[in-house]
């Protein structure tokens, strides 16, 4: 293993992309609120998985009173605090853009029972994060 | 002050505590030996001589190889002088990337790319002509480089286009983010000059390095007193 990877599974997350597009994810996200931190839960369809390395990111979509949101999520980013994979969905493109224009009815997902290696649910970010060393 | 050499491994993202991403250079620092010292009486200046990089003997000349077996250090493949103003060090003094702490401010010093010969846009920033109102063909051109009959020449130092890049780069105030020392690993925040793999300069800012060097090192040296006291008691 060279240097830079040994750099990044330090520091990196021990998050694992264990879902597919079309999949119905829960994402706990850390937020600070002045000294506070808590918890909020973002559950929807991940629309788009960009595999790269540390830059690694997710893009999850759900609609919320009637609006589409939209959020991307760094998959190495300490924020992102713990993943669950709620349901598995049939779909046949890797990037699901078209969700954008659908609403309603059109914009339902059928669900699968996906039996594989990938899908195993929830994982949790170790509770201590690395940090800068300092001996 | 004393310094690092290192070799450049390349660049790569993490997160800090506070959940930003920081972009970091990875650079291999150390260990480097004190090969030999300068000193004011016989070289008129103080300086730390460094070596860093194993390399075999039959890579280099028999002179350069001599100068390490003379004094029964493993050959380097850089070598290089620090100027300090201590003269603590010893011969065979093991220079690491220990000494350095996150958030210790550096300069490192590389050698940047070569870009080969390119106009002045890139060279110097120059800004170039209006890409309408009646320009042709020299969008890019450095335009007026003199005046008139008088002076009647270019004057030396114009900016004009050349050869850019490899040449010696000095970039100041970098932070260091971490280090790893089982690995010998410097993570610097930021872009440091030159490209992957070649070497390095890293020059802590302050003496601190120095003066943590030199605690740690009497504190080794006093263990080793320890142990000799205590072998001579059991004698």
């Amino acid at each position: 293993m060279n240097a830079i990877q040994l750099i990044e599974q330090k520091y990196g997350s021990k998050h694992k992309v264990n879902f597919r597009a079309g999949d119905t994810v829960k994402v706990h996200v850390k937020i600070k609120e002045g000294e506070k931190e808590r918890v909020q839960i973002f559950e929807g369809v991940v629309i788009k998985i960009h595999n790269a390395g540390m830059r690694t990111s997710f893009t999850v979509r759900k609609i919320s009173y009637g609006v589409g949101v939209e959020r991307v999520f760094p998959l190495h980013s300490p924020s992102v605090n713990k993943l669950e994979l709620i349901s598995s969905g049939k779909v046949r493109r890797a990037k699901l853009y078209y969700m954008r224009e659908r609403f309603g009815r059109q914009a339902r997902i059928e669900t699968i029972e996906r039996d594989d290696s990938l899908a195993q649910g929830t994982t949790q970010a170790e509770p201590a994060q690395s940090e800068p060393t300092n001996p | 002050m004393s310094g690092l050499l290192a070799e450049k491994i390349g660049m790569t993202q993490v997160f800090d505590k506070n959940g930003d991403r920081v972009s970091v250079t990875v650079l291999k620092a150390g260990p480097c030996t004190v090969v030999t010292m300068k000193t004011r009486e016989k070289d008129g200046y103080r300086a730390v001589q460094l070596g860093f990089c194993e390399q075999k003997e039959k890579r280099v000349t028999k002179p350069y190889a001599g100068h390490f077996k003379k004094k029964n250090l493993p050959i380097a493949r850089y070598l290089k002088e620090f100027r300090t103003k201590s003269d603590q060090y010893t011969q065979g003094d093991l220079l690491t990337v220990a000494f350095l702490q996150a958030g210790d401010v550096i300069d490192v010093q590389g050698v940047s790319k070569g870009k080969g010969f390119q106009g002045v846009i890139k060279r110097h920033h120059f800004g170039g002509m209006p890409a309408s109102h009646g320009v042709s063909l020299s969008h890019r051109a450095p335009g007026s480089i003199g005046q008139r009959t008088w002076p009647g020449k270019v004057f030396k130092g114009k900016r004009m286009p050349g050869r850019m890049g490899y040449e010696k780069v000095t970039t100041k105030n970098l932070k260091v983010f971490a280090i790893e020392p089982e690995q010998n690993l410097l993570l610097v925040k930021g872009a440091v000059p030159g490209a992957n793999h070649s070497l390095i300069l890293v020059y802590p800012k302050g003496n601190e390095i120095e003066k943590r060097f030199l605690e740690g090192k009497q504190k080794a040296n006093k263990s080793e007193e320890k142990v000799e006291t205590q072998a001579k008691e059991q004698v």
